[in-house]
Order: C-alpha cells, then sequence, then structure tokens
C-alpha cells in the first residue's frame, strides 16, 4: 500500500530543483565541474578550487541552477560534497607548504567532510560520481559509494574527468562500470559538456 | 616444552575472519569488531564481504576516529571476487538481493593505514603494500 501511495505521489511530485550530488574521491574535479555548472547558468562558482587534496570540506549547494540544453529545460539543486576517502594524514598537506597547524585543522575539518558528504546520499535524487580518468578506477571508494547508491536506487551518471591529460583512460572507467553512462570531460578546459549535457537530462528522467 | 609468550610479540599482524564471526552481528557491531582490531595493528582479511551500507559505514566510523585518536590515520580497504567474469553491477545486485554477503566468493582486506600503505586492485587480483 505504501509502495502504491509512494508511486502516486511521485507522479505528481514536482521535477524542478531536483537534488544532484556530485561525489567522488578527492582531487577528481567535483569543484572544477560543478563550478563550470553553476559559473555557466547563475553566473556564480560553487566554491574553491586547489590542487591541494580536501580543499572542499564542507557541502556546498546551490540552489536553483536552470540549465537550458537543446530546447529543454530543468531546474537543479547542485550539491558538491568533499571527496569521500579512507584515510587522512595531516603529514600529507606539509608537502603542499601547509603549515603544520593548519595542516592538522584541514585534516580534521576533511574527516568532517567526508562524514557529511556520507550523510548526504539518502537525501539525493541523483547523483553525478566524478572521476579521475588517470587514476584507477577499481579503487574500493568508487566502489563502496556506487554500491550505495545502487542499494538506495539512486539514478548515477559516472563522469570521467581530466581528459585532456595524457595518461586518461576513459575506456577504462566505462570497463570498471560497464552498467552506467559513462562521459569523458576536462572540466578544467570545459571539454565535452555536450556529450555531458546531454548525460545529464538524461539522468534526470531516471528520477 | 616451550612455553610461548605470545604476548610480547609487537607488531602488525593478519587476523583471518571467518564471515560466520560477524554473521549474527548488527552493523553498528560488525563495525566496531572489526575497528577494534584495526586499532589493535592488526590486518584483517574477511571471507566474504560487507554490505555496501556496512562498508559506508565503515569509513563513517573511522573518519570520526581519525578525529579523536591522534595517531590513528584511518584504513586501506578493498575486495576482490573470485567471479571475475561477472560484473561490479551484477555482484552488487546478488550481494544486495542475498543480503548475506559472507556467502559469496569475495575476500576483504581492510588494514590499519600505517600498515598497509596502499592497495592496488584490477577486477580480479589485488596486491597489498606494507610500509
Amino acid at each position: 500500500m505504501l509502495k502504491i501511495l509512494s508511486r502516486l505521489f511521485g507522479l505528481f511530485k514536482k521535477r524542478d530543483n531536483l537534488k544532484i550530488g556530485f561525489y567522488g574521491p578527492p582531487n577528481a574535479g567535483k569543484t572544477s565541474l560543478a563550478n563550470l555548472l553553476c559559473m555557466d547558468w547563475t553566473g556564480e562558482e560553487i566554491g574553491t578550487v586547489s590542487e591541494i587534496p580536501h580543499e572542499t570540506r564542507q557541502v556546498q549547494f546551490k540552489e536553483k541552477v536552470e540549465i537550458e540544453h537543446k530546447g529543454k529545460k530543468m531546474v537543479l539543486k547542485i550539491v558538491d560534497t568533499p571527496g569521500i576517502a579512507t584515510k587522512i594524514d595531516y603529514e600529507d598537506f606539509l608537502g603542499f607548504g601547509i603549515a603544520k597547524q593548519d595542516a592538522k585543522k584541514r585534516a580534521k575539518e576533511a574527516t568532517q567532510g567526508i562524514i557529511e558528504a556520507i550523510k548526504w546520499l539518502d537525501d539525493m535524487d541523483a547523483v553525478v560520481i566524478v572521476l579521475d580518468s588517470t587514476e584507477n578506477p577499481y579503487s574500493q571508494v568508487n566502489l563502496t559509494i556506487i554500491g550505495n547508491l545502487l542499494a538506495r536506487k539512486i539514478p548515477v551518471l559516472v563522469v570521467a574527468n581530466k581528459i585532456d591529460l595524457r595518461k586518461a583512460n576513459v575506456k577504462k572507467i566505462e570497463a570498471a562500470f560497464p552498467e552506467y553512462s559513462v562521459v569523458g570531460i576536462s572540466a578544467k578546459k570545459a571539454t565535452n559538456m555536450n556529450d555531458f549535457y546531454d548525460a545529464l537530462f538524461k539522468l534526470t528522467k531516471k528520477v | 616444552m616451550v612455553k610461548k609468550n605470545f604476548k610480547n610479540l609487537r607488531g602488525p599482524s593478519i587476523h583471518i575472519m571467518p564471515y560466520s564471526e560477524i554473521k549474527e552481528l548488527t552493523i553498528t557491531e560488525r563495525v566496531k569488531k572489526i575497528l577494534n582490531l584495526i586499532l589493535g595493528n592488526k590486518v584483517v582479511i574477511l571471507q566474504g564481504r560487507l554490505r555496501p551500507e556496512e562498508e559506508i559505514r565503515l569509513i563513517e566510523d573511522t573518519m570520526a576516529m581519525v578525529d579523536h585518536i591522534k595517531s590513528f590515520k584511518g584504513i586501506e580497504l578493498a575486495v576482490v571476487d573470485a567471479n571475475k567474469d561477472e560484473s561490479f553491477f551484477l555482484k552488487m545486485r546478488r550481494g544486495i538481493a542475498r543480503g548475506l554477503t559472507g556467502e559469496s566468493n569475495s575476500l576483504t582486506v581492510i588494514g590499519p593505514a600505517s600498515v598497509v600503505k596502499e592497495i592496488k586492485k584490477d577486477p580480479s587480483k589485488m596486491e597489498v603494500f606494507f610500509g
């Protein structure tokens, strides 16, 4: 009975302002991609980017991002999340010239950010998994995130970012996740964004 | 006969965990048991795999501990599955449907990040690097 009611409610659910989460490991380019979207459609960035891992240490979002593509429109709530990792060592930040106290603070904020990102998982309507296409896609963090989205029946789009780099291997990501749409892009150079928007519109239809 | 005193042995060790050891436990108890072993400097090799919600809970609780325990840096975690011809999606779906993922042909390695430096993995094999 509850299922029937939920489906009936779903028919009348407002499709606007769907919550789209950007998830993935640290330094994959989640904020770069979210910034690109937000700049294109709202004129404002969502957050700062850096080569230092765990730059995003709090969930940040932009409401009412109205996207128009090939004559179609949709309004999204973009949710950019801290990169999920299984370990955090403040000493890793020292190599980037960060002072010890600041590195410790960054590590503490990063652990709390990961917990916050995980808590937000249940709240997403759909998720864009952003992966670095120069890295091995079989890391357990990637598999754990996707496994949880699958268990929660949350639609997923996989983005293979950084295709501008020589070591990029989109095919490896496609081979790792053959059941999902994989789009290769470069958020830094805004490459292949047409295909990304095509895939994003398809993703929201699955909600 | 020389009586060995294992309490005097120090350093990391490997704990082989048959799934039966955690089968009857709740998600909280499972994660707690694994993390207690990890804090004891043990690398846990678990028969089977945790469910997705248990894996994410393990990461969540690990982060909470990194935040509170000074010398703890986190964990390395990897799962390898013997059914290499079966996709990740199918394995997961089957695992979720079955609930008892310990019955699968998977093997899970979980170690303290201070001991296990890296786990390199492709779909059917893994290499564990100790530091």
